[in-house]
């Protein structure tokens, strides 16, 4: 394209000139894991040979372990034979018009703000925004390669990065550190790599959002992110909007390297299908996301808002290995319905002076189960380890669970842990203060949960936060009364 | 405006109120007194609508409408408002968002547009200067760590923001000292209007002093016992509960 | 594990000299349970901190005839005891001619377990002795029920309030052997009854020893129950002593638990709340040393609505020592109005000691109050500075914080003559460096 609009917005606005976008691969493998399977995808990624060992250790691996049991959810039986791995890039289900698109779908797109515009871009609608994403996504590439910095699928890294991915893939979550990391680290189709150079600051927030086929990294995505000294990224991962996505099992595996003196900050706002009402369909996202203060004087911080997935299991964690770091974890968890999320954080203490900072706030209704379970560990070596953690629990209903279950392990007489949790329904005494104040239930409980969760979701980055804000509202519909 | 016709409540199967009239018209302020456990916050909390109390008897109208059939939201709405003995805190919620939704709620159901966010910060400026409130109390947590004093300006400024009918103060003095109550006193004796009535409950007369109630009420074990001017206040004051309750305690035991 | 075999042998032995015991099906059951699960393992996640298999590689001499005579048990009396009843057990079985029951029998009703399984309280005992089984699912649980044998039944009568409290000494005989108990005991207090029970632990002798303890208490309408445990024993003796409490009517339990010497040291302690308004109160200090082991599992079970309960624990742990604490609460669907409250402390000493803390909230209702917190720290430097600048040597001024930290659980044990050896006791303990 010669002509590169400077904004979405106007992205959107140019003529639709192509019709159909014809030349997607519609490749799909048939069902079912074995070393094959393993070997076409590589193949079909055109991956170097050293990548494809990595799959194949991985998937041996895997083929050892046996599914994890400990999480506080319950769920059937996942056959993973017959599972499709390789189904990349699958063409959405072109629509002519928003009329054609789920009414539902639209009701919340309209509750959540978002513009007619971008509604087509994520119904499938306009298939030229998609394409024109892509020059939008190049502009910012552009900007950012100036400035040193490396944004682009991870597919694309191993062919023109294969240096960093080699020195960096599996670095902090090796692939046999559990049963999804290792059937990640096999089958894993796209993600993003993200490399900030010494000294820099990225200037703007990077985002799944802008990134080239988005829309099918989904299901075993790999995220890479690392900074090497002195410089700082701001991450935003996932879309507020509700993808109706058919993929039951996302395994997903971030790895973050906060090299000395270096910050991260990744921000999730996770809003998959959660399943209907009676607690059919909906995603099951287990993810393993760590992030590894390596140098010292290092930061990395988890923020997360779940208000989606059947199942989520996952637990962003930090290894605070360089003296002097700081590892944080904000989450705002909400379940409604039949969802069950089992999550939290492993804060582990190995530098001195290391600092961590934990605050969860969960909320439960319908018949939901929600848990955090969340690891301390101060390690012999970690002098004056520091931590503090916060988790509150809100009921909603009396049909719903709230679990807390922190592990607390110390072994270092300097080290000062402290962990608080409360767990407690909406006050009568608050709603009843609300109603003479002419507010209703729903809108007072609203009130009240925002309000609950406002520590965490300060720490979003702004207009992000605004869209959580509204998501965390739209999800709670109907759990009042 | 106000039309309270032998009112009896329960709470847990108890009897607080035993019968209680009450008349009040636009512009008026009456003062209900009593001793500690005579019913006055039951009073209140029946009027706005707490669950946990069940009228057993007896119909209040407001405006003309039946206010026992009404939700305890509608009745806000209607222009009723208590300001809390013990406001409650609402953490993360600061008071601008809190107010700003009742106002919003109480316009939908007038059929009014919601205020844009100009003229909503207009009138917040202008009934925070009436009532001498602080805009850094306002961002703050609504009720969270504040003061007694803070908490019963919050509630008065709620009171200005809100413009009702008839507002209940449930012993809005307690817990103030002096100058704190001075200020809360100022505050409500510029929100008086001839369209507005003003109950005020309280113990003390020192209240008193500060606004000038119309009409006086004793209430004792659940009944209005006597009524009059503000010199009834004045000489509780003087002569305590006491030589009022003997009365009534004596006539009951005859 | 090579003494799985001998337990076999054992457990026949019992089974065919006692036929027609009542509780032969139970033990059957038990032992089939053990044989099943087997020893816990640190992948079991009630038993992930505590590794028990080194009290399975031991070949233990459970001693048929004791030597252990009444000069034995006067070295080991706790104050207070020419008021109470004392049952002393060793090795594991009841043994009636060394105990003192100083209650009338219209009060207070003391028979060896496997009697009042056939008698007069054959109904009781089956309604609930292993009740406790619902809860401890594990291995160590099974085989005490396996050997059920010389256990203890103890009754207060409804309406009673014996003066005098009863105290249980646990002697391991270990002077030739390891020395292996498992003693049971099920407790009574019945409608409008009083009861106070202390527990206490002695190893004689150099081997190890390993008292694999269950205790099942039973607690009825408006009864009143304080229960004490206190454990000072050698380093070599180790235990798994749970205590499971059942507050089947509308009652007050409260217990405080004492760990201050001992190998392996696990405790758990159960309150299942199955009636309206229980009141329940736990409290524990444990103060370690040398290469002791000590974890309290706590567990809170409301099953009823508008239940209180209330847990503090505290612990020190120095040298090389680790301490584990796992407190969990759960708030059963019908358990609206719960109120529940825990908090765990510990100070860490020792550059090579341990502590793990997991309390854990399970909550299935919605109208509640819960709260957990714990902290793990060192003394408050400030304190210690403000000791030390009025001339209070370090180790004094030590001594005298950490006394004072441990103050808050002493002085919930309410019989003074116990607490005061209690006091005495962690004096001794801390001050010997």
């Amino acid at each position: 394209m010669k002509e590169k609009p400077d904004t979405l917005e106007q992205a959107v606005l140019t003529e639709y000139k192509y019709g159909f976008v014809t030349d997607i691969d519609t490749d799909v493998i048939a069902k079912g894991l074995s070393e094959n399977t393993i070997r076409l995808i590589s193949n079909k990624k055109n991956e170097p040979e050293w990548m494809l060992d990595w799959r194949l250790k991985a998937y041996n691996h895997w083929l050892k372990l046996e599914e994890p049991k400990w999480s506080n959810v319950k769920y059937p039986i996942i056959n993973y034979q017959d599972i499709i791995y390789y189904a990349a890039p699958k063409p959405k289900k072109q629509l002519n018009s928003l009329d054609e698109a789920d009414p539902e779908l639209l009701a919340t797109f309209e509750k959540l703000g978002i513009s007619l515009n971008e509604q087509k871009r994520l119904t499938g609608v306009a298939v030229d925004v998609v394409m024109d994403s892509v020059s939008i996504a190049t502009s910012f590439k552009e900007q950012l390669s100036e400035i040193g910095v490396i944004f682009c699928s991870i597919s694309e890294a191993i062919q023109l990065h294969p240096e960093l991915v080699k020195k960096y893939l599996g670095s902090v979550v090796p692939m046999t550190d559990n049963y999804f990391a290792a059937l990640n680290s096999a089958v894993f189709t796209d993600g993003s790599f993200c490399y900030i150079p010494k000294g820099v600051r990225c200037p703007m927030e990077l985002s799944t959002y802008f990134r080239i086929n988005t829309e099918n990294a989904g299901q075993f995505e790999r995220t890479l992110i690392i900074a090497e000294d002195e410089s700082y990224v701001s991450y935003l991962e996932g879309c507020t909007a509700p993808m109706r996505d058919e993929n039951q099992l996302h395994a997903a595996v971030v790895e973050l390297v906060a090299h000395t003196k270096a910050e991260i900050k990744y921000s999730t706002v996770q809003n998959w299908y959660p399943g209907d009402k009676n607690g059919l369909g909906g995603i099951y996202n287990f993810v393993t996301k760590r992030g590894m203060c390596k140098g010292d004087h290092s930061k990395i911080s988890w923020t997360q808002v779940e208000t989606g997935s059947a199942i989520t299991w996952k637990y962003p964690s930090v290894i605070l290995k360089g003296d002097h770091s700081i590892g944080e974890f904000y989450s705002v968890a909400f379940t409604n319905n039949h969802q069950q999320a089992d999550t939290g954080t492993k804060m582990i203490h190995l530098g001195k002076n290391t600092r961590s900072r934990i605050v969860s706030k969960g909320i439960s209704a319908g018949h939901s189960q929600n848990s955090y379970r969340g690891l301390v560990r101060a390690s012999k070596q970690a002098t004056n380890a520091r931590n503090y953690s916060q988790c509150d629990s809100l009921l909603l209903g009396d049909k719903c669970g709230a679990h807390t279950f922190p592990y607390i392990e110390v072994k270092n007489k300097t080290a000062i842990v402290e962990h608080e949790a409360t767990t407690s329904k909406i006050g009568e005494d608050q709603l009843f203060y609300c109603k003479q104040r002419g507010i209703d239930a729903e809108t007072a409980v609203a009130l009240i949960v925002n309000g609950f969760a406002k520590e965490v979701m300060n720490q979003l980055p702004m207009e992000f936060a605004v869209e959580a804000q509204k998501l965390l509202a739209i999800s709670m519909e109907g759990s009042v009364g | 405006m106000l039309s309270v016709k032998n009112i009896h409540a329960n709470i847990d199967g108890r009897e607080i109120l035993k019968g209680i009239n009450l008349d009040i018209k636009p512009g008026e302020v009456h003062a209900i007194m009593g001793p500690n456990g005579s019913g006055k916050s039951t009073l209140a909390s029946v009027l706005a609508g707490r669950e946990e109390y069940e009228v057993t008897e007896g119909a209040v109208s407001f405006l003309g409408k039946d206010l026992l059939e009404l939700s305890t939201e509608d009745r806000a709405r209607e222009g009723l408002f208590l300001a809390f003995q013990y406001p409650v805190e609402i953490p993360g919620v600061s008071t601008t968002n809190f107010i700003k939704a009742a106002v919003n709620e109480k316009r939908k159901y007038l059929g009014q547009e919601p205020l844009d966010a100009v003229a909503f910060l207009k009138m917040m400026k202008e009934k925070m200067a009436l009532v001498e409130i602080d805009q850094r109390l306002l961002s703050r947590s609504i009720n969270e760590g504040f003061s007694g004093g803070e908490k019963k300006r919050n509630e008065v400024f709620q009171m200005a923001m809100l413009e009702p009918k008839l507002a209940i103060m449930d012993e809005t003095d307690s817990g103030l000292d002096i100058d704190a109550l001075r200020i809360v006193a100022n505050g409500i004796n510029k929100l008086r209007s001839p369209d507005r009535a003003i109950l005020l409950i309280t113990h003390y007369q020192r209240l008193l002093d500060y606004i000038q109630p119309d009409y006086v009420h004793v209430l004792y074990n659940g009944r209005i016992v006597k009524s009059g001017t503000k010199e009834l206040a004045l000489e509780l004051e003087e002569k305590g509960y006491d030589f009022i309750t003997d009365e009534v305690d004596l006539a009951a035991n005859q | 594990m090579n003494n799985i075999t001998y337990f076999k042998d054992q457990f026949e032995q019992l089974q065919e000299a006692n036929p027609n015991d009542t509780i032969a099906d139970l033990r059957q059951n038990g032992f089939d349970a053990f044989t099943k699960d087997g020893v816990p393992t640190y992948r079991d996640e009630d038993w992930k901190y505590t590794n028990v298999s080194s009290l399975f590689d031991k070949e233990y001499l459970i001693a048929e005839n004791s030597t252990i005579t009444l000069a034995d048990v006067n070295t080991i009396r706790l104050p207070g005891y020419k008021q109470a009843n004392e049952l002393v057990f060793v090795n594991g079985r009841f043994i009636a001619n060394l105990s003192t029951i100083r209650s009338g029998t219209t009060d207070l009703v003391v028979l060896p377990l496997e009697e009042a399984a056939k008698g007069e309280y054959k109904e009781i005992v089956a309604a609930h002795l292993n009740q406790s089984s619902n809860y401890l699912n594990d291995g160590i649980h099974a085989l005490n029920t396996s050997f059920i044998n010389g256990g203890v039944f103890v009754h207060v009568l409804k309406g009673k309030e014996p003066e005098h409290p009863v105290y249980c000494y646990h002697i391991l005989d270990a002077r030739q052997n390891p020395a292996l108990a498992q003693p049971r005991s099920l407790v009574l207090a019945d409608e409008n009854s009083r009861l106070q029970i202390t527990e206490s632990y002695t190893t004689l002798g150099a081997s190890d020893s390993f008292n694999n303890q269950v205790m099942e208490v039973v607690v009825k309408e408006n009864a009143y129950v304080e229960y004490y445990k206190i454990q000072n024993d050698t380093a070599n003796a180790s235990q798994v002593s749970s205590t499971h409490i059942r507050q089947i009517g509308r009652s007050y339990v409260h217990t405080v638990t004492i760990t201050l010497n001992g190998g392996i040291v696990r405790n758990n302690m159960n309150l299942v709340l199955d009636a309206a308004g229980n009141e329940t109160h736990l409290y524990g200090l444990y103060l370690l040393k040398g290469k002791s082991h000590a974890d309290n599992h706590t567990l809170i079970d409301n099953l009823k609505p508008n239940c209180f309960s209330n847990q503090l624990y505290k612990g020190i742990a120095d040298d090389t020592s680790t301490a584990v604490f796992n407190g969990r609460i759960m708030v059963q669907p019908d358990a609206q109005k719960t109120n529940a409250y825990q908090s765990n402390k510990n100070i860490l000493l020792s550059e090579n000691a341990t502590i793990n803390t997991k309390p854990q909230l399970e909550i299935f209702a919605d109208d509640v109050k819960c709260s957990h917190g714990c902290t793990i720290g060192q003394l408050d430097e400030e304190a210690m500075f403000y000791l030390r600048a009025r001339g209070i040597p370090k180790e004094s001024a030590e001594v005298l914080l950490l006394q004072a930290f441990a103050a808050d659980i002493v002085d919930q044990i309410k019989p003074e003559p116990l607490r005061s050896y209690v006091s005495k006791l962690i004096y001794e303990h801390l001050a010997i460096q």
